[in-house]
């Protein structure tokens, strides 16, 4: 099986889309001739011309307007809005327009486009560049939120969003672009409200989706050194919620702590473990934890950013806080 | 330029019955709403007939038309069903939404009547998306989009014209200054104070200001527009300067206007003026006038009727139309 990057995954995804369908176009800031802000688009505008790789003025609610308008009209827009910081510029075309166009018009008009952005931390871009809005995009019915953490995932999730029919949210972790892993030649697609199970174990179920994957696997390996088996699963998609694969894993480890980079008051976390305990309350054996970032605007400097994001040491000093493991 | 083709009688008596039904509509949606049938909000279009009706007919079947909040005399100019429409105030299933989106919110596929928009300014850059997949497929359709004076302040609306702009977009820019943003006088919230169509200049689209009380003068602006923008030349930005008769909403008392301006305005009725300038041109007479009233007068009470005696929703079919 070939290996590529995150960044491989999706730029041959788009590459796909863009081959196989006439109405599919891609929309964003300094995606053409600068070749996007993490070089995923790198070459498309010579490929594909300014026609279908359109670099467009900083103004992101017209990009992501046109692209309802366009969608609206028959068109199957991929927008790409830089970071999911600056989705809050376009949030009233994400939220109340995008998210809504099927319902309020009796399902006469649909909105297929998916809004490719970058989000995370721990790049040191400061309070402003550093956020995690998929959550709150989750929380919208209409949206569907895809967080791929492999490069598996990011292609198979970046098909099923481009054939289906509703505006999606697809988040890339801004430090996962160079993560690499094997992508099978053979066509395939990884379906929305799909968990998948990353480690199995028996003692401690870890729920986390994009980075905070690799951080829940570290935890594993070193709760492993001391005994303790721990099962993770990444969520892959938040809206679609795939509750019946976190539920199952609980059921076997009795025990569940969620991670998420974000604050967690109000944070996808919270919802989480709240479905945790209302479908298997009988199964725990303790409170459903949860890790999530510091309460703080992220600060500049290197040891405070680091700090402010889940550890896999917070991880760890969690569970065995909880749990007594 | 074109010269706008001179007008036959049956067109005028047609324009003439539909800014009629607009505005016996309106009074009626207004009566419901005070009976308690119509709920939430409810803006009247009455006294701004001519701009739509000056308009939208001038439109192709394959054309857009994007709306505001202010949606149903758009709406009803673009042929939607009265029935279907009014069904839509009252929240019924055989509404134009299907009573999911209200007042605010009609919208209409086949007759491409691409909705009203609830949100100030959000239905601008729709309508350059829409323009601009009609670019791309290299049609010949235009997109008519209108807002109101409130919408200039957004930041969506600078951000529209100029993409529009840099692309040269097949978009009408269409704004209906009845010069309050709900109670807000466009001389206190406007640097440009009236002229709201300079803002359009910056952007390098031309831009006109007409009466939007003559029905004519629209339609000629509208003619011109159209052939430019159907031509591949870019968007035209209009300004229509208009008039409320009723507040806001339903829930405005319009305690903010002077009631010697609103009379003032109302004396330039523009249901009024299109009929004394037909009658002198022998275009229309009192028994066409008569019969129009009658006909619409008919076609109102059944569209009342019809909301009335429509079954609501099903509770069932509350999560019809959220994902497809």
């Amino acid at each position: 099986m070939p290996e590529m990057s995150i960044r491989e995954a999706v730029s041959l995804g788009l590459r796909e889309a863009l081959d196989a369908d006439e109405r599919v176009f891609l929309m964003g800031e300094d995606i053409g001739s600068y070749g996007g802000a993490y070089a995923v688009t790198k070459g498309f505008l010579e490929k594909y011309g300014p026609d279908r790789v359109r670099d467009v003025p900083i103004a992101e609610a017209v990009i992501v307007g046109a692209g309802v308008g366009a969608a609206m009209g028959g068109m199957k827009p991929v927008v790409e809005v830089m970071t999911i910081n600056f989705t809050l510029l376009a949030m009233d075309q994400i939220v109340n327009h995008a998210a809504k166009m099927r319902y309020m018009s009796n399902g006469q008009f649909e909105v297929p486009m998916v809004i490719r952005t970058v989000t995370g931390g721990g790049g040191q871009l400061g309070a402003t560049h550093s956020q995690n809005f998929e959550g709150w995009y989750a929380s919208v019915p209409g949206l569907k939120v895809a967080v791929p953490s492999t490069p598996y995932d990011a292609l198979g999730l970046l098909r099923t969003a481009i054939a289906d029919r509703n505006p999606t949210i697809f988040a890339e972790h801004a430090l996962l672009y160079g993560v690499k892993g094997e992508v099978p030649k053979e066509r395939y697609e990884v379906p929305f409200g799909k968990a998948e199970v990353r480690r199995q174990g028996k003692d401690v179920t870890i729920v986390a989706y994009l980075r905070m994957v690799s951080v829940a696997m570290k935890a594993a390996e070193a709760l492993a050194a001391k005994g303790v088996q721990v099962e993770v699963v990444d969520l892959r998609s938040l809206r679609p919620l795939d509750v019946a694969t976190v539920v199952e894993s609980v059921k076997k480890t009795s025990r569940a702590v969620v991670v998420e980079e974000n604050w967690r008051t109000g944070g996808f976390a919270a919802e989480v473990a709240s479905a945790v305990q209302e479908q298997a309350f009988d199964h725990l054996d303790g409170p459903v934890g949860r890790v999530g970032g510091l309460e703080v605007p992220m600060p500049y400097n290197r040891s405070l950013e680091a700090a402010a994001i889940p550890t896999p040491d917070r991880v760890v000093e969690t569970i065995e806080r909880l749990y007594g493991l | 330029m074109k010269v706008a083709p001179k007008l036959e009688k049956t067109l005028v008596q047609d324009l003439y019955r539909q800014m009629v039904l607009i505005r016996r509509f309106e009074e009626e949606s207004g009566r419901l709403y005070m009976q308690g049938r119509i709920h939430g909000f409810l803006h009247l279009y009455i006294g701004e007939e001519a701009i739509a009706v000056g308009s939208i007919p001038i439109l192709g079947p394959d054309d857009y038309v994007v709306s505001h909040y202010r949606d149903h005399g758009h709406a009803l100019a673009r042929g939607l069903d009265p029935k279907a429409a009014m069904a839509e105030l009252l929240g019924k299933a055989t509404g134009c939404s299907g009573g999911r989106g209200g007042s605010m919110h009609l919208f209409d596929l086949k007759r491409g009547f691409m909705g009203g928009y609830a949100i100030v300014g959000g239905q601008m850059p729709i309508a350059v998306g829409l323009a601009l997949g009609i670019k791309m497929r290299r049609e010949r359709r235009v997109v008519l989009c209108f807002f109101g004076d409130g919408a200039a302040n957004e930041g969506e609306f600078h951000e529209s014209l100029n993409l529009a702009s840099i692309w040269k977009l097949p978009v009408i820019f269409f704004l209906e200054n009845n010069l309050y943003g709900m109670g807000s006088h466009v001389d206190k919230t406007h640097a440009t104070g009236r002229d709201l169509y300079l803002a359009a200049e910056p952007y390098q689209i031309p831009a006109v200001q007409v009466d939007g009380m003559d029905l004519l003068a629209v339609r000629e602006t509208v003619l011109h527009a159209i052939d430019r923008v159907r031509s591949d030349a870019g968007p035209v930005f209009i300004e229509a300067m208009a008039y409320r008769f009723r507040g806001h909403s339903m829930a405005d008392p319009s305690a903010y206007r002077d009631s010697a301006e609103v009379e003032l305005w109302k004396k330039r009725d523009p249901i009024e003026t299109f009929r004394v300038r037909m009658f002198t041109d022998g275009l229309l007479g009192p028994a066409d006038v008569a019969r129009i009233e009658k006909e619409v007068e008919a076609a109102v009470a059944e569209a009342a009727k019809f909301a009335e005696e429509s079954p609501e929703p099903t509770p069932e079919s509350i999560h019809d139309h959220v994902y497809g």
